[in-house]
């Protein structure tokens, strides 16, 4: 302090001194992250939903704050008296220039015990394996029986009955009731999982229960459940408490599910979804066949094409015109063959008519018979008094020879 | 697969939905006569029409298993 003997130092402002206890206090890592454990007092809840108390031991105290949307997150009914432990940072309020406790998570006292086994637990049983993801198993995707293990009483139940009913109604549910918390849920629970492992067909399990605090939820943080999920011969999904709790059971089952009703969703398609699904296969199996037709039909064309370009039809048709070709030259023909015939019939009947006896009896020649018919051509044939007939060009007359003599 | 096809109204949604899908990749494969494709066509209509009525008319079954049941005292059922 030589120096103030000289020039007395500056004075720093509240606000300054303030703030340099703050960002003091803000860089320490000790007090940016710690759990302090203490009674509740001077607990203030005021409409803006913020939450002031102090927690205090035997010889201290310690202002604490949990802001509004802290507050929601933390489900331990808080009252004045209650042993808890608060976790968050120490800060300074400047207006009062008070340091406090700025909690954002909150828990009854001796679960921190628990806490402690929950890890050691989950190291050991990580060590072992039963929570490495080789050991998951895939979700059937469409479950048609589903195991439940859960109380028969419990909101839970409902939720996931009520979410199965609504998307996936062609389920069968089998429920495997049990105690869900207490000293007898880690054997119920244990005997639940194995009944159901024991029938046939159940495809995939859920187990669960709704929200609660650590100590509710501890059975399934119990080993024998644990182990009992992990042996599970089908499928186990996990709906254990809320969003933000993690058990054990929910790192050993094949699928983890934030809840409940989430676990009934993640075990089953939507029946909307399923509906969508088969129309598509319906279109598939229409366009199919619409497909096959159409090809069907255009081999068909083509094979009809091919066909007429061998149909006989074509060859009868030819066929026929030949024919009348033929006809017609054949009626041409014999035309021609008949004038042809016909003249030649005239001139024969020319000459025939040339040759006619009877125009050379009109010219005066005569044509003698005997009686018996027979022409006379020779002297020879004839005596005298032999009766013969005579034929001139209009007409016979009878006649009697009188004597014949033969030209030298 | 089975041989000889089962009525379609023995069949679960699963069965169902499980035929219409191989069905379906055997007509789109096209390596069938006509008159099978049109059998198989008629067999995935009809498979079709098994799956919507089950999933118009399913409503969610429950069962609670006994005390016994759990146990393991009784024998194994089914």
């Amino acid at each position: 302090m030589a120096r103030s003997l000289l020039l007395p130092t500056m004075a720093v402002s509240v606000s300054d001194i303030t703030r340099y206890l703050r960002q003091l206090m803000e860089s320490d890592e000790v007090l940016q992250d710690v759990w302090v454990e203490g009674e509740v007092s001077n607990l203030a809840r005021p409409v803006s939903g913020h939450i002031y108390f102090s927690i205090k031991d035997a010889s201290a105290s310690l202002k604490c704050v949990i802001w509004k949307s802290n507050a929601l997150r933390i489900k331990v009914p808080l009252q004045n008296g209650m042993a808890v432990e608060a976790h968050g940072y120490i800060s300074v309020y400047e207006p009062a220039g008070q340091y406090q406790l700025y909690v954002d998570t909150l828990r009854p006292a001796g679960e921190g015990y628990l806490y402690q086994e929950f890890v050691r637990l989950k190291a050991r049983l990580e060590e072992e394996g039963l929570f490495s993801p080789e050991r998951k198993r895939p979700i059937p995707a469409r479950p048609q029986r589903i195991g439940i293990v859960t109380s028969a009483t419990g909101a839970a139940l409902q939720d996931m009955l009520n979410t199965l009913g609504r998307r996936y109604p062609l389920a069968e549910v089998v429920l495997a009731p049990a105690a869900v918390q207490g000293t007898e849920a880690p054997t119920e629970l244990v005997a639940a999982l194995q009944a159901l492992n024991r029938l046939e067909g159940v495809d995939v399990i859920l187990i669960g229960r709704g929200g609660g605090s650590l100590e509710d939820l501890w059975a399934f943080n119990d080993e024998r459940v644990v182990r009992a999920v992990a042996a599970s011969r089908v499928p186990v999904i996990a709906g254990v408490g809320h969003e933000t709790d993690f058990t054990l059971t929910d790192f050993a089952a094949d699928l983890r599910a934030p809840t409940p009703t989430g676990a009934a969703v993640q075990a089953t398609p939507d029946i909307a979804d399923l509906k969508l699904e088969l129309l598509a296969a319906q279109n598939r199996l229409a366009s199919a066949l619409e497909d096959r037709l159409s090809y069907e039909r255009s081999v068909l064309d083509g094979l009809m094409h091919r066909l007429q370009g061998v149909s006989p039809l074509r060859s009868i048709l030819n066929d026929r015109q030949r024919l009348d070709d033929l006809w017609l030259r054949l009626e041409r023909g014999l035309g021609h063959g008949l004038s042809l015939r016909r003249a030649r019939l005239t001139g024969a009947e020319e000459r025939l008519r040339s040759l006619n006896p009877l125009a050379v009896l009109e010219r005066g020649y005569a044509v003698v018979r005997q009686a018996n018919g027979v022409v006379v051509t020779r002297v020879g044939q004839v005596a005298a008094g032999q009766d013969l007939t005579v034929r001139v060009s209009d007409g016979e007359f009878d006649t009697r020879v009188n004597g014949a003599q033969k030209n030298e | 697969m089975s041989d000889e096809p089962k009525p379609v109204d023995s069949l679960t949604y699963e069965q169902a939905v499980a035929e219409m899908e191989t069905i379906i990749q055997q007509m789109e494969g096209s390596q069938l006569d006509l008159e099978s494709s049109l059998a198989l066509f008629e067999r995935g209509q009809a498979l079709a029409a098994r799956c919507s009525s089950l999933l118009a008319q399913a409503e969610l079954k429950v069962r609670q298993l006994t005390g016994q049941e759990i146990a393991g005292l009784q024998e194994e059922e089914r």
